[in-house]
């Protein structure tokens, strides 16, 4: 948590000083993430006895990118290293010289080594890890484990990330190992319009149908316990209601729909206790409030204009994000939940969507068409303190939707490149862009933490 | 008579033995001529028989009617002094004619009797049942297909600006022509409701597409509304983006997605 904070104050600085961004300038933002005090760490290729050894590329480029995926480390290129490496503690002989790890050209402060072996069909890691600042062997090592898998590259991956998440957790950098990203998938679609709700892992695998309905259900909201799922669907049809699931056994809860022509972006609010909505009133979609099965429901917007979108700081619990039309262009908009303290965060031009609070609540991403046709989205960050917006897509199709991960430094959103939209991850400065999804039309992720 | 012819057989069979006899041992004289035979009277001719009488004519004209129609028979007798039909027709002159108007196929025998014997002949009239009535007309499809038939057939899209959700000039003649329309289904079929489809192009977002759909076909509604239809038939969803009916991204297609559609309500 300590380096989330330091990253954020260090992206606060650079936009205070920065003013507008535009994507030309974006390296800035670039040199914030990839510098300044981050722990530097060598990873050795490890290798594995005899069978083993078919699954280590996958190992090794499991372990690099989830290590490299934070962004909160250093990873010294592997080309630097001395061209004999440790596999094991005994390879550290007293008198330890850590120094040719320590000085350049490698100097890293952690090493990570081992190697692996089959045992019982199963791949077995000896995974270690050592703060080369220590003195001693004894005294640098921080991690001596057993890791086992299935025998294949699945396996192999899976072990590679048990071992990255304990490097993470024993340097106290978030992992995003075990978070679920939800998301609309239309690749089961027989009618048009048609969609259902699934989930997958943080780098696209797992991927797995949640809802059945063969109807159109979309946008998906998780609660902050990742424990239960909302979204909009034409399930009890012909008019869109709103529907909760738990997210591990898909059971449906208990929720009134008030009667209206359009119930759409649902919303849990950060202790679970309510869900927030835009509901259509006498013509125009108005931001609700009621608790989680529908009752106690009141109006917490009333303009004659479009409103969609609320989104509860997570942090207060007492403000909130929304999107309206009330000054003319839909633009991002925060209020208290009482409705006081009503204030515009964007200038006034284009159209924006899709507003997200990152964790710690100091963030927002959304999207915007500022300077672009319309319809031609991209994906901005924004420092809640000065408000000004940092642009991190461009020349890339349209991008829709970004959540930030639970670690703070990751988004996902969608993108429409060609015809076909897909879900894809990025840092929070918009490098490291990944595409988790290939099949049918995907978009609308929400990257919620894993329930255990 | 007879027994002269038979003594005389008899003894000239004798002498014919006595003569062979002699023949075979040794020659004898020769034997004295038969006796003549006696002669016989020719029998008396039979009276003359009387004539047997004869049906020369008897025929059904025509052969074969529709039931209810009528055959006229038609005969001719000789030699006979009682001539009968039956079925009762009755008795009958030697030669005549007489409608039979049976109902269902029926054979005449018309028997004619005399001093020289009988005769009979027979005829059928063929009774051909009328042909069945014609079956009923079909019956018009049911009301309510009919009208979903209609809407879809006849009803015209409504079409908006961007961004917009009022009726522009061309969409308000549409709508007029469409309000009259559902005027006209909804009086012959009174349980018939329409669903209005709100529908927006690619440009915006999902979300707010979805509430400026709603605002679509909430203002169609209106429209339906003041025009005196009622409103409690008339039922709106927004689809916003989500059913594009074109999904090429150029202006012609994007107005092709700005639309309210109406559909049979469920």
């Amino acid at each position: 948590m300590k380096r989330i904070y330091i990253l954020m104050s260090a992206i606060l600085a650079v936009l205070l000083v920065g003013a507008v961004l535009l994507p030309g300038q974006r390296s800035e933002i670039n040199g914030l993430i990839t510098s300044g005090e981050k722990p530097a760490i060598a990873v050795a290729d490890m290798h594995g006895s005899g069978a083993a050894e078919q699954y280590m590329d996958a190992f090794n480029k499991a372990l690099w990118d989830d290590l490299s995926d934070t962004a909160q480390l250093d990873l010294v290129a592997k080309t630097k290293y001395p061209l004999v490496l440790p596999q094991q503690a005994s390879d550290f002989r007293p008198p330890v010289m850590f120094s040719d790890w320590t000085r350049p050209p490698v100097s890293a402060n952690y090493l990570a080594f081992g190697y692996t072996a089959i045992q019982d069909d199963q791949i077995l890691l000896f995974g270690n890890f050592y703060n080369l600042g220590q003195p001693t062997a004894q005294a640098a090592q921080i991690i001596a484990n057993r890791y086992y898998g299935a025998l294949s590259n699945d396996g192999a991956r899976k072990v590679a990330r048990e071992f990255a998440a304990d490097i993470l957790k024993q340097l106290g950098i978030a992992s995003l190992s075990g978070t679920k990203i939800y998301f609309v998938s239309e690749r089961t679609a027989k009618a048009l319009g048609d969609a259902e709700i699934w989930s997958m892992d943080y780098d696209g695998s797992n991927q797995r149908q949640l809802t059945r309905y063969g109807t159109s259900s979309r946008e998906p909201a998780v609660s902050a316990d990742g424990k239960l799922f909302a979204f909009r669907t034409l399930v009890r049809g012909p008019a869109w209601n709103i529907r909760v699931h738990t997210t591990d056994t898909i059971r449906n809860q208990p929720f009134f729909n008030p009667v209206s022509s359009l119930i759409q972006t649902p919303e849990f609010t950060p202790d679970g206790k309510h869900i927030l909505f835009a509901e259509t009133v006498d013509a125009w979609p108005q931001l609700m409030m009621a608790d989680i099965d529908g009752g106690g429901l009141h109006r917490i917007s009333n303009v004659k204009a479009i409103e969609t979108s609320p989104k509860v700081n997570p942090k207060t619990g007492s403000d909130l994000l929304f999107i309206s039309g009330r000054s003319g262009h839909q633009q991002l908009w925060r209020m208290n939940l009482d409705g006081t303290d009503r204030e515009m965060l964007t200038s006034g031009v284009g159209d924006v969507a899709n507003p997200a609070w990152s964790p710690d609540g100091h963030h927002i991403a959304f999207c915007w068409t500022r300077g672009y046709e319309p319809g031609n989205l991209n994906i901005f960050v924004m420092d809640i303190a000065d408000k000004v917006p940092v642009q991190l897509t461009s020349n890339s199709g349209r991008n829709e939707n970004p959540w930030w991960a639970p670690d703070g430094v990751h988004l996902v959103f969608s993108s429409m490149r060609g015809r076909v939209t897909q879900i894809y991850s990025m840092l929070a400065d918009g490098t490291n862009v990944r595409q988790l999804t290939t099949q049918g039309n995907n978009l609308q992720p929400v990257w919620a933490k894993g329930i255990e | 008579m007879r027994m002269n012819t038979r003594t005389l057989s008899a003894a000239v069979f004798a002498a014919t033995l006595f003569i062979a006899a002699a023949g075979c041992k040794k020659k004898v004289a020769a034997a004295p001529p038969p006796p003549p035979a006696p002669k016989v009277e020719a029998p008396p001719p039979p009276p003359p028989k009387p004539q047997a009488p004869r049906i020369d004519t008897f025929v059904a004209e025509p052969a074969a009617v529709q039931r209810g129609q009528a055959s006229t028979l038609r005969w001719s007798v000789a030699n006979a002094t009682n001539m009968t039909i039956d079925q009762g027709v009755g008795a009958v002159q030697a030669n005549g004619t007489r409608q039979v108007n049976p109902n269902n196929s029926t054979t005449y025998t018309l028997t004619a009797s005399g001093a020289g014997g009988m005769d009979t002949r027979s005829v059928t009239v063929t009774v051909n049942a009328p042909p069945p009535p014609p079956p009923p007309k079909p019956q018009p499809p049911k009301v309510t297909i009919s009208s979903s038939e209609i809407l879809s057939r006849e009803a015209q899209e409504i079409y908006f600006d961007y961004d917009m959700s009022d009726l522009r000039a061309d969409a308000v003649r549409a709508a007029t022509a469409n309000a009259d329309l559902l005027k006209r289904i909804f009086a012959q079929d009174s349980r018939f409701t329409v669903l209005i489809e709100g529908n927006c192009d690619e440009r915006g977002s999902a979300e707010y597409n979805l509430g400026l759909g709603d605002r679509r076909a909430t203002s169609l509604k209106d429209f339906y509304v003041m025009q005196g239809l009622p409103a409690d038939r008339i039922k709106t969803i927004s689809y916003g983006k989500e059913k594009p009916v074109c999904t090429d991204a150029n202006e012609a297609c994007y107005q092709k997605n700005r639309h309210d559609h109406m559909a049979p309500g469920q």
